[in-house]
């Protein structure tokens, strides 16, 4: 006690600083940063789960480079990131702008289409698995068989399944995206518009000059979280190509469903760890490039 | 004399709780773990039931948790001191787990290797090592052909018996719409169902290949017999008159049980699920033959291991339970509960197991059956999965496809061998 007694104000400001980031700070000391070290450390060894770990250096990394499936599933990550986030971000963008202009009905539409958002991904990518089917039980099939129109295999193709795929993860995503640029445009000061009209400035140039540059931090968010979501894609993936998981022939696979399956079903828990490793080092550069542009404004 | 007997009175309820008191503490209580599948469960409750009852000096308490769990904890409780001293694995795990010092021998005394070769199918024989067993299992599967009676009268043919019959039943009950689209299967085909093992240790052996050579460590299908069998299995769907479609009703065995399948190959644990099915009135009979009769099968088990952890008293009363979970007794309620086969001959084969019209096929099954070693099953399956899907997506002929998936898998089990 006197110990304390004898710091200055300023020390004991710190003292109490810390005290009350020793929670937090443990919490991500055992719950973030161990386990983390922990990965980068097995990304270098060979470990089955069951037995000794071993060191085999550089091994995991080596086998992973030239492994053809694992650059499958990287480019497969960035297609679902390159489709799936300038997408998600133009049709998000176009129904907020209307919505917006909307009064009719206005707070059921909003809730139409946040409420994709609310249910569970693992419900959602089951019952578009369902509507994908072959005839006779597929929804879309039945409907193009009843107009005599050959079916078309959704999953079962190497060229449609990834955005058969895709589509119910970016309309998953609609929802909260809407609601994030919903908010951007009311932030937009009324004056501008005054302005605008008063000029007597079309619509377009009203939309190009005004609206979007003054979105710009709003865009900004929405590229950073949907990229980082699109770039993690799993349990839409898991759950629609559960028999052949990232199947046919690996053309739907994202790196995230790679490494589950390395460590959980091959237990190969080294190799997994290293793609773990290269994961995070994709995101990473990832994000830091996106706040890089972030800064420019 | 009041007193006396008041006495004696005092005196026997005294030296009764200390045998109470006494009988408490020699209990043993020993841990037994299995995943969570219900019958499995519910079997194995009956069976901890009735060896409590013959050795009341030993409780057995049972954890179960899900599949997807359960290696990690294994893993992760035994080193530990914790966890079960009896635990369950299947067969393909065997060697990590003696790797990982994870379970130890069964003692010979009790479990002596010639009674068990000479009493046991032979299959298990690969859970010995020198003369002493790692592990044994209480049940066996195998693999037969359901097939939907109700479909196999109206199309007016017979359950096949041969691969030639297998197919023109097939074709007699695949039905299509106006645009040609399949809406009934004859047959239903997934490699990512059973269709990988009846490929392997069915087909292959029966177009007189061997699919492994080396005790499992050299794959040895990309021969005459291995093209013969995959082309027998593509040309199912892949035909001028495909008799069923990949994928069709998201999985086999989903359009067996919704009645649009005629036929369907699964192993036994699949007659629960089709008893509960309303409606759906299905027969079973034994994987068809080739034309010169040549027959083969896969089986496949789990089995029990006395863990490193128990020791003393415990490992005592886990020798005792190995002994009785692996008896004729235990077999025949696993038989009954789960509809899991017996591991041995004497309980499959007696005339009432064997002659049973929804076992009966499954027991034959094992005399010629085949248990592949996998070194990752999962990974095996998904090369099977996708040397169809070269095929059927991407064009390859049959001879490129199976020659990929062969190396493919020599580098798994390569990987896996040489560790």
């Amino acid at each position: 006690m006197k110990l304390y007694r004898d710091l200055t104000i300023r020390q004991k400001q710190i003292a109490w600083a810390w005290g009350f980031l020793a929670i937090p700070v443990l919490f991500y000391g055992v719950i973030r940063f161990y386990p983390t070290g922990n990965a980068i450390l097995i990304s270098f060894q060979d470990w089955n789960l069951l037995g000794e770990r071993t060191w085999t250096g550089l091994d995991n990394y080596t086998k992973l480079f030239s492994d053809p499936i694992f650059w499958k599933v990287f480019k497969n990550t960035f297609v679902y990131l390159l489709l799936g986030t300038p997408v998600s971000l133009v049709i998000s963008f176009v129904i907020a702008y209307h919505l917006d202009k909307t009064r009719f009905m206005h707070g059921f539409l909003r809730m139409l289409y946040f409420l994709p958002f609310m249910t569970s991904a693992v419900a959602m990518a089951w019952v578009w698995r369902w509507f994908y089917q072959p005839v006779p039980i597929g929804l879309f099939n039945n409907f193009l068989a009843s107009l005599g129109i050959p079916q078309i295999n959704f999953l079962n193709s190497t060229t449609n399944a990834l955005p058969s795929i895709l589509a119910p993860a970016v309309w998953a995503g609609l929802g909260f995206q809407i609601i994030i640029f919903m908010a951007g445009l009311r932030a937009i000061p009324k004056s501008y518009y005054e302005a605008a009209r008063i000029d007597g400035v079309s619509t377009w140039t009203v939309l190009w000059e005004i609206t979007l540059p003054l979105l710009k931090p709003t865009i900004v968010f929405i590229v950073v979280f949907s990229s980082i979501g699109f770039l993690r894609i799993f349990d839409h993936v898991f759950n629609m190509t559960t028999q052949n998981p990232g199947g046919p022939l690996n053309s739907t696979k994202p790196l995230v469903l790679m490494i589950y399956q390395t460590a959980f079903s091959s237990f190969d828990m080294g190799y997994a760890a290293a793609q773990t490793v290269v994961l995070f080092l994709v995101l990473l550069v990832v994000s830091l490039l996106q706040l890089r542009i972030l800064k420019d404004r | 004399m009041k007193i006396n007997r008041l006495k004696a009175l005092a005196l026997a309820s005294a030296t009764s709780v200390a045998a109470l008191v006494g009988s408490v503490a020699n209990a043993v209580e020993i841990e037994y773990w299995q995943y969570f599948f219900d019958a499995r469960v519910k079997a194995m409750e009956q069976l901890i039931e009735n060896f409590e009852a013959a050795n009341p000096d030993i409780t057995v308490k049972m954890t179960h948790f899900p599949y997807a769990d359960y290696r990690t904890k294994v893993a992760a409780a035994i080193p530990a001191g914790e966890g079960p001293d009896v635990v369950q694995l299947f067969y393909g795990w065997l060697n990590d787990y003696v790797q990982a010092e994870l379970i130890q021998p069964l003692p010979a005394d009790v479990f002596p290797a010639e009674k068990i070769d000479a009493e046991f199918f032979p299959m298990v024989q690969a859970m010995k090592d020198g003369d002493q067993y790692w592990a044994l299992p209480t049940a066996v599967r195998s693999l037969a052909l359901f097939y939907n009676e109700r479909l196999l009268e109206e199309a007016g043919v017979e359950p096949p018996t041969t691969l030639d019959e297998l197919m023109a039943a097939a074709a007699a009950m695949t039905k299509r719409d106006g645009a040609g689209n399949i809406t009934q299967v004859g047959m239903t085909a997934g490699m990512t169902a059973q269709d990988h093992h009846w490929w392997r240790e069915g087909l292959v052996r029966q177009m007189g290949g061997e699919p492994y050579a080396d005790d499992y460590h050299t794959v040895n299908y990309n021969t005459e017999a291995g093209l013969k069998a995959l082309e027998f299995y593509t040309n199912m769907f892949m035909g001028e008159d495909p008799v069923t479609a990949i994928g069709f009703m998201d999985e086999p065995q989903a359009a067996f049980k919704a009645g649009l399948a005629g036929m369907h190959i699964d192993g036994s644990f699949r007659i629960g699920a089709l008893d509960k099915q309303r409606g759906l009135k299905w027969g079973v009979t034994e994987l068809p033959a080739t034309a010169d009769g040549t027959r083969s099968n896969y089986s496949s088990y789990w089995v029990n291991a006395v863990t490193t952890k128990a020791e003393g008293e415990k490992y005592d009363a886990a020798v005792k339970f190995m002994d009785y979970v692996t008896s004729d007794e235990a077999m025949q309620i696993w038989l009954d509960v789960v509809g899991e086969l017996p591991a041995k001959p004497s309980v499959g084969m007696t005339e009432a197991n064997a002659s049973n019209p929804v076992y009966g096929p499954f027991i034959r099954g094992l005399e010629y059956a085949n248990t592949t070693k996998f070194a990752d099953e999962s990974g095996q399956r998904q090369l099977m999965v996708e040397m169809v899907e070269r095929m059927q997506l991407e064009g390859m002929s049959a001879a490129d496809s199976l020659a990929v998936a062969a190396e493919a898998e020599q580098k798994l089990l390569d990987e896996y061998y040489t560790k």
